[in-house]
């Protein structure tokens, strides 16, 4: 069978429009996840890539509960709580990690401001929770020191 | 993908924690022959409740094995509440729960 180019690009066109039309069906929306903040190996970089051109200052609104010495830097347990209104998300960064960030939590007017997750340390670092709200981040760091790595390799 | 998840309301305010099984594999890791292994690890969990989605997380490769996650949101007991995950390899895993 021959294709004419007409019947071709009209063929291709209605492909195109299912396919948009499928991928548009699933009832959970993914976000973009966020590559080039997750894979950025210092932690200017990670942050610029996640908030770009926000300014930043410390707070004691936000806290963040971090154990002062960790044995097995694979499990760290890290939670972060906050009082600030108009809470957007809350990121975490692990400074001397291969990669700093490690999550970012996005919230809800539903949400409450108080997050806790299992992160991995390689080495004694300082950790850091940015909270985001009404187009500022805010700052709370602890230091947690590792006896055993966690990061393989 | 294997979710548990526990949600639990009370004076309305929906406390969720879950226990997602994965390797998260970080893509630095090098097996017995010294070859990388590729990075394998979980991208975006998501909650659902009454039809919005009321919390959602990125995560990255510096997430333990098995993660495990806490959160709140304001919501009531009887209500269903649907948590999704998705990971590098696109594999998704889904669970609905309804709070206690």
């Amino acid at each position: 069978m021959k294709f004419s180019r007409r019947k071709f690009f009209t063929t291709i066109g209605k492909g195109a429009a299912c396919l948009a039309v499928l991928s548009s069906l699933p009832s959970v929306v993914w976000a973009k996840w966020n590559n080039t903040a997750f894979t950025a190996t210092d932690l200017a970089t990670a942050i610029e890539a996640k908030y770009p051109g926000l300014a930043i200052e410390d707070s004691d609104k936000v806290s963040l509960k971090a154990p002062a010495i960790a044995e097995n830097g694979a499990v760290v347990p890290v939670s972060v709580k906050s009082d600030l209104d108009n809470i957007s998300s809350i990121s975490l960064f692990v400074v001397k990690n291969p990669s700093p960030l490690i999550s970012t939590f996005n919230l809800s007017e539903h949400s409450v401001a108080d997050v806790s997750i299992r992160i991995r340390m390689g080495t004694t670092s300082e950790v850091i929770a940015l909270v985001e709200a009404d187009g500022k981040l805010y700052r709370a760091t602890s230091t947690v020191k590792v006896t055993i790595g966690g990061c393989g390799g | 993908m294997k979710l548990k998840v526990k949600a639990k309301a009370s004076g309305g305010v929906v406390k969720v924690k879950m226990l997602i099984k994965h390797q998260m594999e970080t893509g630095r890791r090098k097996d017995k022959k010294g070859a990388l292994i590729p990075a394998h690890h979980l991208t975006e969990i998501t909650a659902e409740y009454q039809g919005n989605k009321v919390f959602s997380t990125e995560v990255g490769p510096g997430v333990s094995k098995d993660p495990f996650l806490a959160f709140y949101f304001k919501g009531a007991a009887g209500e269903s509440l649907k948590i999704s995950a998705i990971d590098t390899a696109g594999e998704t895993g889904a669970v609905d729960v309804t709070i206690k």
